[in-house]
Parts: structure tokens; C-alpha cells; sequence
């Protein structure tokens, strides 16, 4: 209905935005179907072969799993510290809370190589050697903020007489928690855990400084296979990445929804 | 007869430097439904948020049929209580809602069963009971929150303004069903209204509270024709409130000057010539049909009427009498209210002119305290954002 000059140029220019955003990652996917070793467009056939590739490369195959579990003990872990953490700066008066939960967050305001460095040089001044452990307590790091958002403002939205209600019929306060409050702030819970995974499973430059030498994960595996050559392989496991980022998001929103209706 | 189900001794409450709750000492007889009756910020729900251990006193003792609760959590208080929003957990279905409670009572699941089905026929809600909280309408969610409270067989049952959510027919009707279900679980009940209409109909008693003291105990027939304060006199019904003196008389037999007219007053305290007194005289306390009036065993005036207020059943007229100030009175209408500029005979029984001694009220102009109507009365002191504070 609106077909001025401007309106056509608005529509234009959000479909070249589009074009920009998305064609190099829509070319990789399709690329992975590729069955050329230098191949480019146009393709000759279409087949799984970097996919085979990838199933059968040992390194590649350690790095996913890495990552995968990574992520996951990232993602419970920050939410049973960022839950914690919320309930305590939204639900109880202390001394300093300001401080707490300024710092809490703060990670998100630190650029990620600072943050590298000092955690690793802490860790190098207390002579604690670079280990799986200690990747993970940098990814909780990172990830937790993300949590501590979520779920504090999903407690901020919560009215305080659901729990005064629960406590006032008999439950005592940890059973009010798990029969009324963590049901009822589960969605942001559940989306807080979905912010800290992917975080975690693209996350490369802090892993760069952390990870100890035997250890790779997706991110850092195709870095380094970048450095020696471009091999297809790489496609197909960008193309894997993007449907677990994508997709992860999705079935938890899902999830959250049949969860909301109880 | 037995020991009293609530007693509060010296109850006190501060935020920081801000006041909520002055001193409060009373007791709640067992099985009455007593209401806590003023504007925001007068600390009734503070008060109620302290008997039901959400707050706790800065001084004084709470006791519950004669146990000192100060330092028992709300857990284990064993009271009902019905929030303002309902506060239904959105998760559960109405059955689980009303089992909540029982099931941290060591009750079977037949048990559960029986009493939840027991509590939901007494609220008229036995087929709801799969439905969730979002499904039901504002009177039903209501009637769940009534449920769930009263299935614990609590000792003492807190209202926290549950009506005030409703809209006005439907708030007629929960009254009276609300007093029904307390007459027939015959708990103790605690009220809190900022709604005179809603004190008046279901107390048992009405505590009229502002600046966080109870300003007035007693039976709602007393509090409204008998208020011992300005305060009350203001917020109850629509008072002319007087700044005046004696003139003279004897108990049963005051004059007072007052509004630039002398009164006769029945009151039957003791006051000395010339003592300044506050005179109040109800609106609703005016007659109009003078053919009644028997000799002169009252105040008669001639006043024409300035404003028209119609009511619907009643109408709220500002008369302006021959001399003196400005008074309000209302009366009854049957089809149409009386006209501005008519010219009125009205009478106010000697029985109906109250003094009280003067309290603030010669700090105001006699003329804005006959005009100070209760929304007036409710546009009260700072205390309200303390209060807010401390419910939020």
C-alpha cells in the first residue's frame, strides 16, 4: 500500500542488509554439500562427503565433545550460581549488595582478552597449572552475568505474595523455592542455561588463553586447521555449529512454553 | 469467656526514621471479624503483615491464643491468608492450589482429597477443580484464595483488602458471601479495608486506624454515630466538623457556638464555660421534613441551597444558612433532588450534635472542616511511602 520511492528504498536496502548478513553463512552450508576438495560455485554434485570426513576425524570428533560438555557443565553451573545469586540480591537486604551485583556482571563490560590474561595470570601467581577445570571456571565466569540477568529480572517481575502465600500455608523456605519460586521463574532459568551454553560452545578468544595444550574445542579446532589449510571439512562443521546454536535456542523456547503452562 | 485469639501489646513499627505503625494495643476476640478500617498509609496493613510474621514489630509483643509468636516464622504461625491479588500459584490447578497447605499437615491423601472437595463446595466452586488459575474469572480466583486459606483450619484468617480487586457488584456480592463463609467456619477473621461501606457491613468490630494508631475500637453502630475523633467523624460517612466553645449549659444541655451559630448539644461529658470544643454534626444527620419537629428540642435553621449533588438514592447538598458558614448535608431522594436556590427548613436533633474536645481542629478555618470530605481525609499524611516500602 505504500509504494513511494522512499518506502521501495527502505525495502531495498533491508534486503541487502539481509544479503550481507546471512549469504556468507548461507554459502558455507551450502558449500559443505560440496563434493569438490578446492571447490566454488557453481558446484559439481552434491554429497556428504565433508560430513563422512568430519565423523571420521578423531581430532574434530574430541573437539565437538569438548565443547558439547563444555557448554552443558557451563550452563548448570551458572544457573545453579546465577539463581543463587539472584535470589539473594533480589529477595534479601545485605551489606554491600550494590558491590555484588555490580560485580556479578561486570565480566560483560571487561573485554574478553583482558579477562584471558588475568585469569590467567592469577591462576600463573597462585602456580595452579592451565587445566579443564580451570577453562570451565573461566566459561562460568563469562556466562554468569548472562544468567544473573535473566533470572533477576524475571524475579524482579515475580510478586513476592506467591512465596509469602506458600510460606504462610506451611511450606518453609527452601521447600517455597522448589514448589513455587523456581516453577514459576523456570522459563528465565531454562533461557539463562540456553545464554550460557552457546556462549560457551562459540566461544574462542578466552578459550585461546585457558584451554591447556591437549585440550581443543570446535571453535579453537577450526582455528587451528585454518592456519595450515582451507579444507571443505571446515564448512561442514561451521554448518554443524550453526544448527546446534540455532536450534538450541528454539527447542528451549519451546520448552519454556510448555513449562509457562504448567 | 476464653483467652483472646489475637492480642497485640504495645506493637510498634519503624522504617529506618519513618514511622508506620505509632503504638497498638488490643485484643481480637475468638471467633469475631474484626476490621481494620482507614486510608493508605495508616499502617493497617503493616499491622496485619506483623501478626502474619511477613513483618516483624521493632517493639512489642504479638500473641496468638496466649502464645508469644514474635520469633515463630510465618510457616508455622498456622494462619490463612487471602492477598489482595489472590496471589493463586499460576502452576497448579485449583485442587492443588486449596491441597497446598495440607499437604504440609501430614494429611493422607484421602484426607487431602476430603477436605480440599469440602473447602471448593463451601466457596461454590466444585467443578473448577481442574482448571487453572488463569481460566477463572476475578470472583472465582477469589473464592480459591478463600479456599486455600480456610482448608488448614487456620487459627486466625487475614483479608488483606480481597475485595478491593473486584468490580462493584460482583465486591455486593463476595460481601456477603465472605461474611457467610466466616459465620460458618466461625474462624477468626482480620480484615482490611480502606472501604467504610465494607467495614460497616461485615465487622464484627471496626478498628478505625490513621497515622498508625487505632483512632477508635468499637461495634460499627457506635463508630459511625458515636465517633470519639475528628478523625473518625471524617472518614466514616460525610461530617461537619467545627472548630466552636461553650457557651453554656449542663450535660445533656450544651450550647456551643460554632459556625457562626449556636448549637444544642445532647452530650452528656462534663465541659467548662468557654472551653473550646469540636462540633460535629453528620450530614446525613439532617432532617428536612420539619412538620415532625416538636417543639424546639434542636437546632432549626432556614438555608437556602447552593450546590446539588445527586446520589442516586440520596443527594449531598452545601446549604447556606441565614448566618453562619456553610454546612453539607445529604438526604434521602425519591425521584428528584431539591433544586439550587430552594429555600430549606432543616433540623439536627440536639442527641445528633457531638463535641469533642478540640484536638487540630482550630488549626483549621471552620469552613474548610465543614468541607472536608472523606476523599480529603484519605489524601493523608507522608507515612504512605514508608508504608509502601515496607508491603512492596
Amino acid at each position: 500500500m505504500n509504494d513511494g520511492l522512499g518506502w521501495r528504498l527502505i525495502r531495498l536496502s533491508t534486503i541487502a542488509v539481509y544479503l550481507f548478513m546471512f549469504l556468507p553463512i548461507v554459502a558455507v552450508v551450502v558449500l559443505s554439500f560440496n563434493p569438490q576438495q578446492f571447490g566454488g560455485f557453481p558446484m559439481e554434485g552434491v554429497s556428504l562427503r565433508w560430513y563422512r570426513e568430519l565423523a571420521e576425524n578423531q581430532a574434530i570428533r574430541s573437539a565437538l565433545s569438548t565443547s558439547l560438555w563444555l557448554g552443558l557443565q557451563t550452563a548448570i553451573i551458572s544457573s545453579v550460581i546465577g539463581v543463587l545469586a539472584s535470589l539473594a540480591l533480589m529477595r534479601f537486604h545485605f551489606r554491600g549488595k550494590q558491590w555484588i551485583s555490580t560485580l556479578l556482571v561486570s565480566p560483560i563490560l571487561i573485554p574478553e582478552v583482558v579477562l584471558g590474561v588475568a585469569l590467567l595470570l592469577f591462576l600463573r601467581w597462585l602456580s595452579v597449572p592451565r587445566s579443564y577445570a580451570l577453562l570451565l571456571l573461566g566459561h562460568v565466569l563469562i556466562t554468569l552475568p548472562f544468567v544473573v540477568l535473566v533470572v533477576q529480572a524475571r524475579l524482579a517481575g515475580l510478586r513476592r505474595d506467591y512465596e509469602e502465600a506458600a510460606r504462610s500455608l506451611g511450606a518453609n523456605p527452601v521447600q517455597t523455592f522448589f514448589t513455587v519460586t523456581l516453577p514459576l521463574i523456570m522459563p528465565a532459568v531454562l533461557a539463562g542455561m540456553v545464554f550460557a551454553f552457546t556462549i560457551s560452545f562459540d566461544d574462542i578468544t578466552a578459550t585461546l588463553f585457558w584451554k591447556s595444550a591437549g585440550t581443543e574445542t570446535v571453535p579453537t579446532q577450526i582455528f587451528a586447521m585454518l592456519r595450515n589449510s582451507i579444507s571443505p571439512e571446515i564448512n561442514a562443521l561451521g554448518s554443524l555449529m550453526i544448527v546446534i546454536t540455532i536450534s538450541l535456542p528454539l527447542i528451549a523456547g519451546a520448552l519454556a512454553r510448555r513449562f509457562a503452562r504448567g | 469467656m476464653s483467652e483472646a485469639a489475637v492480642e497485640l501489646r504495645g506493637i510498634h513499627k519503624r522504617y529506618g526514621d519513618v514511622v508506620a505503625v505509632e503504638t497498638i494495643d488490643m485484643a481480637v476476640q475468638s471467633g469475631e471479624f474484626l476490621t481494620f478500617l482507614g486510608p493508605s498509609g495508616c499502617g493497617k496493613t503493616t499491622t496485619l503483615r506483623m501478626i502474619a510474621g511477613l513483618e516483624s514489630p521493632s517493639a512489642g509483643d504479638i500473641l496468638i491464643k496466649g502464645r508469644r509468636v514474635n520469633d515463630v516464622p510465618i510457616h508455622k504461625r498456622n494462619l490463612g491468608i487471602v492477598f489482595q491479588n489472590y496471589a493463586l500459584f499460576p502452576h497448579r490447578s485449583v485442587y492443588d492450589n486449596v491441597a497446598f497447605g495440607l499437604r504440609y499437615r501430614k494429611c493422607s491423601k484421602d484426607e487431602i482429597r476430603t477436605r480440599v472437595r469440602e473447602a471448593l463446595r463451601l466457596v461454590q466452586l466444585e467443578a473448577m477443580e481442574e482448571r487453572y488459575p488463569a481460566a477463572l474469572s476475578g470472583g472465582q480466583q477469589q473464592r480459591v484464595a478463600l479456599a486455600r486459606a480456610i482448608v488448614i483450619n487456620p487459627d486466625l484468617l487475614l483479608l488483606d483488602e480481597p475485595l478491593s480487586a473486584l468490580d462493584a457488584n460482583l465486591r455486593e456480592d463476595m460481601r456477603l458471601e465472605l461474611k457467610r463463609i466466616q459465620r460458618e467456619t466461625a474462624i477468626t477473621t482480620l480484615f482490611i479495608t480502606h472501604d467504610q461501606s465494607e467495614a460497616l457491613a461485615m465487622s464484627d468490630r471496626i478498628a478505625v486506624m490513621s497515622n498508625g494508631r487505632v483512632e477508635q475500637l468499637d461495634t460499627p453502630q457506635v463508630v459511625y454515630n458515636r465517633p470519639t475523633s475528628r478523625f473518625c467523624a471524617n472518614f466514616l460517612g460525610n461530617a461537619n466538623v467545627m472548630g466552636g466553645r461553650v457557651v453554656g449549659g449542663e450535660p445533656g444541655a450544651w450550647r456551643v457556638d460554632a459556625g457562626g451559630r449556636e448549637w444544642l448539644s445532647a452530650s452528656t461529658d462534663t465541659w467548662r464555660q468557654g472551653e473550646s470544643v469540636a462540633v460535629i454534626v453528620r450530614a446525613e444527620h439532617f432532617q428536612l421534613d420539619v412538620s415532625s419537629v416538636d417543639g424546639e428540642v434542636g437546632n432549626a435553621l432556614q438555608a437556602r441551597i447552593e450546590t446539588v449533588d445527586y446520589l442516586g438514592m440520596s443527594a449531598r447538598y452545601i446549604i447556606r444558612p441565614e448566618q453562619g458558614e456553610t454546612l453539607e448535608l445529604i438526604h434521602g431522594v425519591h425521584h428528584q433532588p431539591l433544586q439550587a436556590g430552594t429555600w430549606v427548613r432543616v433540623w439536627m436533633p440536639a442527641d445528633d450534635v457531638i463535641l469533642l474536645p478540640p484536638g487540630d481542629v482550630t488549626a483549621l478555618a471552620p469552613n474548610d472542616a465543614a468541607r472536608l470530605s472523606p476523599e480529603d481525609a484519605t489524601r493523608l499524611p507522608p507515612e504512605d511511602a514508608a508504608v509502601g516500602k515496607g508491603a512492596s
